[in-house]
């Protein structure tokens, strides 16, 4: 590798590594004061726990070539064992970045009444029944669905979607709030959650862009579409819900640049820059529309991942199906869109990977919930509920406002 | 006798009522953020589509202290400073106080005012 190269995934790991801690503000600003602590915690708690399961196993489980080549890798390089090539440790610890998120993401569904240790417990087991094997199907050797030729730039469908499924099967376990929906529960800070837009909104940019895996056109590329899809799911957020209520809210701004960041994903350097508008302003659109559906269907989806992330990247994965463009990169090696003279065949490959992830992870996924809810319970009780999952999980409270006469040192 | 005056205000009323008090000589007076309902309804809030009514709305409390003979003018002084002639203006009512200490000094009824 190029040292420019290097450079690059060097600065992008950290860019993506930032996101997690943005995300925690992102979600931490969305709920209720009594529980902001426990989402920054759930978040940041990723960071430390997802870098030891990937470095003892799960780097190895989506690298090592075996018996199962293309389904699932190997304990060869368990504990990083004869990993001494420094390119390999860069993609090792790229990836972990990655790893870190996903689960990150899922802690927006689940808020306000999940149990603390039954979190602790699933972060970790979901990252390898879960996160490792469909990671190693789209960028393992020979993972069998990019063997099909469906495209996934930088984890639409083994991030996105993913973590969205995950949420769904959780809380199909877990329940609603109580009083959901019926109960306020506005968001407590909304300028968190603009911080925390902004940082993903910056991390993308090592997300997507480092996704390339060099510093080069590609890199370019998805480095603009980032901007572009960015900057359209804002404005056709702020568009839709100015027609259906009436006004522009910073909480649909913030959620609107998400939306456009998910759906370029899976795209990011496979599409120009028009369709990346094209991807932002539908995935704003969309998304946005997509809020009403928890109330339709009853699921307490508490901070709306399963309308940004899984709808998000489902929209990106179908969109690459008529925009993939390969001309638009030199001829590089991958099938054109419907758009762009390539038939409807990449457009097959995409909703067949993404079906097959939503499957499995949804499978998985809500028998890890059944599991973690017949040992340790997955659900606080409902006194614990009520009154804040800070005091509660965490023995803390966020906001000390007043001089607290009533605390003495114990 | 010591009367206890009590204004619950609009927010944005609370300078205009400081001044008025000092113009008609109370010395000092205490305020209290509060929320309330009364005729003038809430507002509504829309979080991601989710519209939700807001009915307490945020009010000041004020309440101050005076000699039985000023009762009548301290709460006609704050009614005409608070009044905006719309719904929420809020509402004054006076109450006896039965005794009233000032902690420095010990000084008991008036001579604590």
């Amino acid at each position: 590798m190029e040292s420019g190269d290097v450079t690059w995934i060097l600065v992008s790991s950290a860019l993506v590594l930032f996101m997690t801690p943005g995300l925690a503000l992102f979600y931490g600003g969305m709920v209720r004061s009594k529980n902001v602590l426990n989402m920054l915690l759930m978040n940041v708690y990723c960071m430390g726990i997802v870098p030891i399961v990937w470095v003892l196993v799960g780097y190895s489980l989506v690298t090592g070539e075996g018996p199962a080549a293309g389904i699932i890798g190997t304990l060869e390089y368990a504990g990083m064992a004869g990993v001494v090539d420094p390119e390999e440790i860069l993609f090792a610890f790229f990836a972990m970045t990655f790893a870190v998120i996903t689960p990150a993401l899922i802690s927006g569904g689940v808020a306000d009444r999940m149990k603390w240790s039954a979190w602790a417990v699933f972060v970790p087991v979901w990252v390898l029944l879960v996160f490792v094997p469909v990671f190693y199907w789209i960028y393992g050797p020979n993972g069998w669905l990019e063997e099909r030729g469906s495209l996934d730039f930088a984890g639409g469908t083994v991030i996105h979607i993913n973590a969205g499924v995950a949420v769904l099967a959780l809380i199909a376990v877990l329940g609603k709030r109580r009083g959901w929906p019926k109960d306020i529960m506005p968001p407590h800070n909304l300028p968190l959650v603009m911080i925390g837009a902004a940082i993903l909104w910056f991390g993308w940019f090592g997300f997507n862009a480092g996704s390339a895996g060099a510093a080069d056109a590609s890199a370019i590329q998805a480095f603009m579409n980032t901007f572009l899809a960015g900057s359209a799911g804002m404005i056709a957020w702020l568009a839709a819900e100015t027609v259906k209520g009436g006004k522009a809210t910073t909480l649909g701004a913030a959620s609107g640049i998400v939306a456009g960041l998910v759906a370029i994903t899976p795209a990011a350097g496979h599409v120009g820059g028009l369709a990346a508008l094209a991807f932002g302003a539908i995935a704003g659109v969309l998304c946005f529309a997509a809020i009403s559906l928890k109330y339709r269907f009853g699921y307490d989806d508490s901070l709306d991942v399963v309308a940004v992330h899984l709808v998000g990247g489902l929209i990106g994965g179908f969109l690459i199906g008529f925009f993939a463009d390969p001309e638009a990169f030199g001829g590089a090696d991958f099938k054109a869109g419907l758009f762009f003279g390539g038939g409807a065949e990449l457009l097959v490959e995409q909703v067949l990977s993404m079906v097959v992830v939503m499957a499995f992870c949804f499978v998985v996924t809500y028998i890890i919930a059944k599991a973690l809810d017949a040992t340790i319970g997955l659900r606080v009780s409902e006194e614990d509920e009520t009154r804040g999952l800070d005091l509660s999980q965490h023995a803390e409270t966020a906001y000390n406002l007043t001089e607290s006469g009533s605390m003495d040192r114990v | 006798m010591l009367k206890l005056v009590t204004a619950v205000i609009k927010p944005h009323k609370v300078d205009d009522v400081k001044e008025a008090l000092k113009a008609a000589g109370v010395g000092g007076l205490t305020i209290t953020e509060v929320r309330g309902v009364g005729r003038q309804g809430g507002h509504t809030e829309v979080y991601r589509g989710a519209e939700y009514k807001v009915d307490l709305l945020p009010k000041v409390k004020v309440e101050v202290v005076v000699d039985l003979a000023d009762a009548e003018r301290v709460a006609d002084a704050i009614v005409a400073a608070a009044r905006t002639d719309t719904i929420g203006d809020g509402k004054v009512w006076i109450t006896d106080v039965e005794r009233m200490i000032r902690i420095r000094t010990g000084e008991l009824g008036t001579d604590a005012l």
